[in-house]
């Protein structure tokens, strides 16, 4: 049996706005096990963003955030830390890569100092073993020259290169789990390519749990073993990567998977569309939130909310029409 | 013969970098001796990597920037040799759709005038009664709604505003549209919404397209035909079902390869490029790609190939012999 290192259990991440509250993640529950990539995949705000960001408690619970539910790190809750408890869970358990690594490293310092500072912090190293290290971080990352390297700036990097930097400062203490958000989104496809090879490599290398998050179907079909489809705040469907793409369950999956153009095979004569766009947070329709765009809703789904119930194996479904045809 | 909508002879777009007053220090040569036609009707997509010149390219074909040399003939017309004026007339045949539907668009203004200013600028319609009713029927079209015509973009969504911008660049009825990845913005179940008017718009009004973009999948489904282009230079070009299925380039068989595939039962056999893209002010000799390329030989590194063609309509840029570059793509 796979050991779970991080469990989300019914996790709500509600913010208080100017324009009143928004229930920005709506009961999510799922989980990654230890050697595992898991795929959170969505369009944009379809909230998979605010749950990462909320597994790390990022957001400023005194003024605008509050989180209910439970996040179990090794079977020890999360949400019920102090700040200073935290503090000591970020970069060291878990770690998080972003997009863009040029607005997530720090341009006033090398990247040296920048993959130093969390040795230093979590694990208080001198600076020569420090310094050692993270030359040997680097190269684990595959950056080449990387006792040149140590001393450059971000700006002195390619894109490529600070991506791997990046994960070099996420992984220098061996985390536990490690979250990339959009890790390859704003890199060309032979950059994407090698990232997503090296995060791979590493996964299995190191033993941690990862979650990735990203909008692209096929870089999850590459890479994870299990997927999360998210839409509107809400998991709509769950299960093994091969299961998901064999037969998508859901309406949403299903457009999804239709809409991106194929690589192979025969040329449609016109794309499948997903009628209209995702609503705002705070026009969430009533009973299932796909309903309005879905080509099958009945009155049914426009008053009730299905559950996510599993179907077959490790697939669940958030539909009602697939529930009852099983 | 097929008409042509626009051809371009060894175009070259030099930036100058200057550091001071007088002569440029050095150059960066974003499109370095390219030669493209375009024929009526087709959708010619251009890819490539980040900052290999594709979008300067797709500007300089309609003079939103000054080629630095090279001739560019639209509809039969030299439009180096073109006045302002006669140039003005000519910019109603070649629109352009941009990649960011956020800043593309006047904030300040309202989607009506927007398309109404377009009209006014050229001259087209009677009265505002007309350019009204002619702004409303071009959003019928592109799929906007009447009430949408007093709204400001920051009301609409990214796909609906690119919308807005493809009824802006169709307003005034061209031949040519360069679309500037028009969808590389958007969600994928808005990009294919987008790709699918973009294509509805083809077919009822008979344009051509001039597609730029980095997504393979996208390009492939979008074109007929396909310029692969690598710091500055074409380096394979061919109708889309030839080039995906045998790529001839050492280049572009490493670009498709490292496109991921949506289905997880195939694993795909990448090919690894070394490093990254070099930079544009101090391009490598002989062949630019000879720096990364798995196949390099000593010839590469002093002379760059010329254009050939090895199947019919199919060019590639590259030293490799026919038999050469034929047993390399059934290996792969």
């Amino acid at each position: 049996m796979a050991e779970k290192i991080l469990e989300v259990k019914n996790l709500c991440t509600t913010f208080r706005t100017e324009r009143g509250t928004m229930r920005a993640v709506d009961g999510v529950s799922f989980h990654i096990n230890k050697g595992e990539i898991l795929g959170v995949v969505g369009e944009s705000g379809c909230g998979k963003s605010v749950t990462s960001q909320s597994i790390l408690r990022l957001y400023d619970e005194k003024r605008t955030a509050s989180y209910e539910g439970d996040i179990l790190l090794e079977g020890k809750s999360v949400l019920s830390l102090k700040e200073k408890e935290m503090q000591a869970i970020r970069g060291y358990d878990i770690a998080m890569i972003f997009q863009d690594a040029l607005s997530s490293l720090n341009p006033v310092f090398t990247i040296g100092d920048q993959i130093m500072e969390t040795l230093r912090i979590h694990q208080n190293m001198d600076k020569e073993k420090a310094r050692e290290e993270t030359i040997e971080m680097l190269r684990l990352v595959g950056i080449p020259a990387p006792d040149k390297r140590v001393d450059q700036y971000p700006h002195e990097l390619s894109g490529g290169m600070r991506q791997r930097a990046m994960i070099a400062i996420a992984l220098a203490c061996h985390p536990k789990v490690l979250i990339a958000d959009e890790p390859t989104t704003a890199l060309d496809v032979t950059i994407q390519a090698q990232i997503m090879e090296l995060i791979k490599k590493l996964n299995e290398e190191l033993d941690m749990g990862v979650m990735l998050i990203t909008h692209d179907l096929a870089v999850v079909a590459e890479t994870c073993s299990r997927v999360v489809v998210m839409y509107l705040g809400q998991i709509v469907e769950e299960g093994d990567v091969m299961d998901l793409f064999d037969n998508p369950l859901h309406p949403y999956t299903n457009g999804l998977m239709r809409s991106i153009p194929k690589l192979d095979g025969e040329r449609q004569d016109r794309l499948y569309m997903i009628k209209g766009m995702v609503p705002l947070l705070s026009q969430i329709p009533k009973g299932c939130r796909f309903a309005p765009r879905c080509p099958y809703a009945t009155d049914k789904c426009r008053k009730e909310m299905p559950e996510l119930k599993t179907i077959e194996g490790n697939q669940k479904v958030r539909c009602f029409r697939v529930q009852e045809e099983v | 013969m097929e008409e042509k909508v626009l051809v371009a002879n060894d175009v070259k777009k030099y930036f100058p970098i200057k550091q001071g007053i007088g002569k440029p220090d050095n150059y960066v040569k974003a499109v370095d001796g390219v030669s493209i036609s375009i024929r009526k009707g087709e959708t010619y997509g251009l890819v490539g990597e980040s900052g290999c010149g594709k979008s300067t390219l797709g500007r300089t074909l309609i003079k939103l920037l000054e080629p630095t040399s090279g001739e560019i003939f639209i509809n039969g017309k030299n439009i180096a040799e073109l006045s302002e004026k006669e140039m003005r007339k000519m910019r109603k045949e070649v629109q352009m759709v941009f990649q960011d539907p956020f800043t593309s668009l006047n904030p300040r203004m309202k989607v009506g005038d927007i398309l109404q200013e377009a009209l006014l600028i050229n001259h087209i319609g009677a009265d505002k009664t007309e350019r009204t009713e002619m702004a409303l029927e071009i959003m019928a079209k592109v799929g906007l709604r009447k009430e949408h015509f007093y709204r400001y973009p920051h009301e609409f969504s990214g796909g609906q505003r690119q919308r807005v911008g493809l009824a802006r660049a169709l307003i005034l009825n061209p031949s040519l549209v360069v679309c500037d990845e028009p969808v590389s913005a958007l969600d994928v179940s808005i990009q294919s919404q987008i790709i699918n008017l973009l294509l509805d718009m083809q077919e009822e009004l008979g344009l051509t397209y001039i597609f730029i973009a980095h997504d393979m999948s996208v390009v492939k489904y979008i074109s007929t035909r396909i310029g692969v282009m690598y710091l500055g230079h074409l380096m394979e070009e061919g109708p889309t079902d030839d080039l995906f299925s045998m790529p001839l380039h050492p280049y572009t068989q490493a670009l498709l390869s490292a496109v991921p595939n949506p289905n997880p039962r195939i694993r795909k056999e990448r090919i690894a490029l070394e490093g990254d893209i070099p930079a544009p002010i101090d391009p490598p000799s002989g062949c630019v790609f000879h720096t990364r390329c798995p196949y390099a030989m000593p010839i590469c590194k002093t002379m760059a190939p010329k254009k050939r063609e090895v199947m019919p309509e199919h060019f590639v840029s590259c030293h490799l012999t026919d038999s050469d570059i034929e047993n390399k793509a059934e290996i792969k």
